[in-house]
């Protein structure tokens, strides 16, 4: 494959300038933020994780919609592998769905045989979505077929656990190639694409996202397949997660609206969605005090 | 509007956007306005008025002044007078502040003006809010800076300011036009009769506003409003020095034919088919948002409008569909919802010009595209159009239509789409997309209008000088250039 | 003795570098004030005007592309061809009336005219050139390009300098010009066309009509592929109906009627920019 398509960025940035000027009230804000956390990957990805913590993670996710009935449950939550049969445990008898972390996160620098045994200790643990990262290294010094062949056989490991690719967007300096590892990752078996692993400083911006969502577009029109979105990273306000699904709406229609094919990763956006539920419900701002911070 | 309101329905599946209205309770509109003249808002000695009309509603906004014969005299004299007796004779710098002092006043009433003028022109909140109402500002500001700074504009040459400046400007951006015209006419110490166009008068009318809030010299800038009669007799008042015109090519020909003989300066901004040339080498949704900016920006009522669409063949029917996928997420509506792209038609004049070139694309042989929208019972609306399958011998790609309909064309070289760009009377603008410099600048060189937008379109900025070859007119405004309308050299005629 | 019989001179019109007699066979008697003989002028037909047109839209798009070093360089040897026949200018401006030491002083400012604006061929566009600093993200700038084809009426009194500080300023610029040469005397021009066709100006470049303004002034201003008509006859009439006509394209009209291009003012970039559109490029600054 030749993976050749370019992307202004001032054209892109004006693009994202005018979907973010969408201005989202009433009835179709109090869509948007259901529709949010329906999609969210609650994630805890810290080197001092504990079963407590996952434990306590999901015991929030589970039952978020206690206080507020009505409210969707949480997409699924995103943990280390070594911490994938603990929230599997803990999330029993909901819908929400476990997903790991593999393949070195978040630097991926490891082989290729540490990387496929790590994807498999963690589907064999119970993951049912497997988040991994591309070596950036190797795709910057233009070997674009190790990159691909790689993200082939991560996907032949993960068997049926879903793959999603972190293009770690952040260290990929242009657009052009956000663009080209994008393609590259969704001819390789990527069920869906990922911005961000959120270590580094640069997470999700606007004109990433977008880039991302046009190639997903593309590759539709070419195969007819639809493949997911993840931006990650970043992304705390309800605000900020309306206009990426006016985003998603304009590029991709409708039929994206679904966590089946579109996900926030991140943590502290749920108790802005809920603030923000709550405060559309009873008219006043609300304090981040009334929400648990975990 | 309430009625398509209901239609957005929220399901389970489908996500629609709520209306989202600007709110209009603290904009003052007055029932009736009078003519600016000698500082003061006077009643036409015609004694006649006219109604200007939300073209989203065909409701009565307010009636308006029909300056007749008389009327137009009283205010050539009132700019005369201002001119000799105060205008050319105080200090540049204390010019200049006067204009400053305008561009604060249009800044601090920027949203009630932005509302008042997509209630009179129908040109979606969205725009008139984030590109008319900063503009103008933007204008009166940068060339309040050039008062006195006229000596450094024509390096070896001094110049002086030429007397009273006529000035009609047209409907598609009213108060941005009028600050086109006045804010260089006044940094360079002329006066000003300044006539908006018809259907949409009241920010001129509101610029009269902050212009008498300004303490500006009274005189200085007279605002009359009326029909095209009011034009004629303006541009035909032997006390006026100067027309400055921005309309159409039809119009501009009988303005110069009636200023022959006369010793009247003129500068002409007129129509124009812009070519938007695609190549295969563009970043194709870059482009495709390119062109929807390039033609469906203001209803294409834009001069500069990039109605002719040059794609390279291998990209051709990736660009259509594309287009046409965007087409469909264009909201049109109301146009005070923040969410509304394409606004109402500004007049049912202009409505039936534009659906006579749509039964004529179609009779000629055209594909036609619509995108796919509920329109608004009352009120002009024309949902945004493309025509595939014509050619350049087709009315639709050789006349200015000033609305929303792309005429699309294909090439395969380059050199084909140049001879085709510039195989029109006209030159005000073009575009060109690809990823590749040289070609960017043979083709932008190549191409015979005033303004290229290579990889964007239909941007601008007060720094920047705008305005056609050939027929689409003379002179330009914006920038440096735009001073020279309004001065002449000493010792030179 | 054998005393040889003088040859008189044929004048002919300059038409797309050839030296061509009018189609439509007229002539025009223009007798010499000194000694009653006469010359007979080629009466130029508007056809003689419209294929003139037709020959400066086409050596257009090639002038045009000439990089500025290279229009001054084919300037400057116009200048050296003239300097090197300045004697027969001397005695043609001589013969049209003038004294001896006006003719030197005129010849020697036209020689000096052409090499001025030779001078400015590739620096008038960085003077009238800039980059706007716009407040989006974009690189913009602004430059003169030659309006296209230019119509000349030229000066009627000032038959050589007067004619030369028209049409160079035009054509330095990149322009291509069409001039129809003094009705009273256009020895000079007629003339000056064997100096253009020996100085690597391109064909159709300058054409050179001799005719009666009265009969070419409407083909002038009304012809539908000219760009901008440059006037410099002083007839209120004449300006009216040139006005009028050039509605008909929106061609620029200049009027040069007062100017005394004996004054060593009468020459700078303005004239050149007064046949030049000024075209503004935008372009996204981003990575």
């Amino acid at each position: 494959m030749i993976y050749n398509t370019t992307i202004d960025q001032v054209g892109c940035s004006e693009r994202v300038k005018r979907i973010f000027s969408r201005s989202i009230k009433k009835e179709s804000k109090m869509w948007a933020l259901k529709k949010i956390l329906s999609m969210l990957d609650l994630t805890t990805l810290e080197g001092s994780d504990s079963p407590g913590k996952v434990k306590q993670l999901c015991y929030k996710a589970a039952h978020l919609h206690d206080k507020h009935p009505g409210l969707p449950r949480v997409a699924a939550i995103c943990v280390y592998p070594n911490m994938v049969s603990i929230a599997q445990e803990s999330l029993k008898g909901t819908n929400i769905k476990t997903a790991s972390v593999a393949t070195g996160f978040p630097s991926g620098m490891t082989n290729l045989r540490a990387k496929l045994d790590e994807v498999k200790y963690a589907v064999n643990e119970g993951a049912e979505e497997v988040d991994m990262v591309i070596s950036r290294g190797h795709f910057l010094s233009g070997e674009l077929n190790y990159v691909s062949d790689e993200i082939a056989k991560v996907k032949e490991a993960c068997g049926n656990a879903k793959l999603k690719v972190i293009l770690e967007t952040g260290e990929l300096c242009t657009l052009d190639n956000v663009r080209k590892a994008s393609d590259l990752a969704m001819d390789s078996g990527a069920d869906f694409i990922k911005t961000s692993t959120g270590k580094i400083t640069e997470s999700a911006t606007p004109i990433v996202v977008l880039t991302m969502l046009e190639a997903i577009r593309d590759n539709y029109h070419l195969t007819g397949k639809k493949i997911g979105m993840k931006p990650a990273g970043g992304i705390s306000k309800s605000k900020l997660a309306i206009q990426y699904l006016v985003m998603v709406r304009e590029t991709l229609g409708n039929d994206w609206l679904t966590p089946d094919l579109f996900r926030f990763g991140a943590s502290s956006l749920a108790n802005d969605v809920l603030m923000q539920i709550i405060k559309q419900g009873q008219g006043n701002y609300q304090s981040s005090n009334y929400f648990s911070l975990d | 509007m309430s009625k398509n309101s209901k239609a957005k329905k929220n399901s389970s599946t489908t996500w629609q956007y709520s209306n989202a209205l600007e709110s209009v309770d603290h904009i003052s509109i007055s029932p009736i306005y009078n003519l600016y003249i000698g500082g003061k808002f006077v009643k036409p000695l015609t004694k006649k008025y006219f109604n200007s009309i939300n073209p989203a509603n065909e409701k009565k906004l307010a009636e308006i002044a029909l300056a007749g014969k008389s009327d137009v005299n009283k205010a050539v004299l009132a700019a005369r007078s201002a001119y000799d007796n105060v205008w050319c004779r105080m200090d540049s710098a204390e010019r200049g502040k006067y204009i400053y002092r305008i561009a604060r006043l249009i800044q601090e009433k920027s949203r009630e003006l932005a509302i008042i003028e997509s209630l009179d022109g129908g040109k979606p909140i969205r725009e008139s809010r984030d590109i008319d109402i900063p503009l103008a500002a933007a204008h009166f500001f940068y060339y309040a800076g050039w008062a006195d700074k006229l000596d450094y504009v024509f390096p070896g040459r001094k110049t002086s300011s030429i007397g009273v400046a006529g000035q009609i400007i047209p409907w598609n951006f009213p108060l941005l036009m009028a600050a086109w015209k006045i804010a260089p006419a006044l940094a360079s110490g002329n006066t000003v009769v300044l006539k908006p166009a018809e259907s949409t008068p009241l920010t001129a009318l509101k610029l009269a506003e902050i212009i008498q809030e300004s303490d500006l010299p009274p005189g200085v800038v007279n605002i009359i409003t009326g029909d095209g009669t009011t034009g004629e007799l303006l541009v035909n008042n032997t006390k006026v020095d100067k027309i400055a015109f921005t309309g159409s090519t039809e119009v501009g020909k009988i303005i110069i034919k009636s200023l022959a003989g006369s010793k009247k300066k003129y500068s002409l901004e007129l129509g124009g088919k812009a070519a938007n040339i695609i190549c295969e080498d563009a970043s194709i949704d870059q482009a495709v948002e390119g062109i929807i900016n390039s033609i469906f920006f203001n209803q294409g009522h834009v001069c500069c409008a990039g109605s002719r669409l040059y794609v390279q063949e291998s990209i051709s029917n990736q660009i259509i569909s594309k287009l046409k996928n965007r087409m469909d997420h264009l909201i049109l509506g109301d146009p005070l919802d923040k969410n509304t792209d394409i606004g109402a038609i500004n007049s049912n004049a202009q409505l039936k010009k534009i659906k006579m070139y749509l039964d004529l694309g179609k009779n000629e042989g055209g594909i036609i595209y619509q995108s796919k929208h509920s329109i608004p019972k009352k009120g002009y609306w024309c949902a945004p159009t493309l025509f595939t399958d014509i050619s350049q011998s087709h009315r639709i790609v050789q006349e200015e239509i000033f609305g929303p309909v792309l005429a699309i064309q294909t090439f395969r070289t380059i050199d084909e789409v140049i001879a085709k760009a510039n195989n029109t009377p006209y030159g005000l603008s073009g575009g060109v997309w690809t990823d590749k410099g040289s070609k960017i600048f043979q083709i932008s060189k190549e191409i015979r209008a005033g303004v290229i937008w290579a990889n964007t379109f239909n941007i601008f900025d007060p720094t920047s000088p705008f305005g056609g070859y050939k027929e689409s007119g003379i002179g330009r405004e914006g920038g440096l250039e735009g001073i020279s309308p309004y001065v002449n050299f000493i010792n030179r005629t | 003795m054998n005393t040889s019989m003088h040859i008189n001179k044929t004048y002919k019109l300059y038409i797309d570098g050839k030296f061509s007699r009018t189609e439509s066979g007229r002539y025009m008697k223009w007798v010499n004030p000194n000694n009653d003989q006469t010359i007979n002028f080629c009466r130029s037909s508007r056809k003689d005007y419209r294929n003139a047109v037709q020959s400066s839209r086409n050596a257009f798009n090639k002038w045009n592309n000439f990089s500025g070093y290279n229009r001054g360089q084919i300037l400057y040897r116009i200048a050296e061809m003239l300097d090197s026949r300045k004697e027969q200018f001397i005695s043609e401006l001589m013969v049209q009336g003038k004294s001896k030491k006006q003719s030197k002083q005129e010849v020697s400012m036209s020689i000096d005219r052409l090499v001025y604006y030779a001078g400015w061929s590739d620096k008038f566009q960085q003077i009238f050139s800039r980059v706007n600093p716009v407040s989006t993200p974009h690189y913009n700038f602004s430059t003169p390009e030659p309006s296209g084809v230019v119509s000349i009426i030229a000066p009627k009194d000032s038959y050589l300098l007067g004619f030369i500080s028209v049409i160079v300023p035009a054509i330095i610029g990149g322009n291509t010009v069409v001039v129809l040469a003094s009705e009273n005397n256009p020895l000079c021009a007629i003339s000056f066309s064997e100096v253009l066709h020996s100085s690597d100006v391109p064909n159709g470049v300058i054409n050179i009509l001799s005719g009666f303004t009265n009969e070419l002034i409407d083909h002038f201003s009304s012809h539908m592929d000219v760009n901008t008509v440059i006037n410099c006859g002083l007839d209120l009439k004449d300006t009216e109906l040139i006005q009028k006509n050039s509605a008909v394209n929106i061609k620029r009209v200049i009027n040069y009627g007062a100017i005394d291009w004996m004054n060593h003012d009468s020459q700078d970039p303005y004239f050149i920019m007064d046949c030049q559109e000024i075209k503004t490029t935008w372009h996204p600054i981003g990575y």
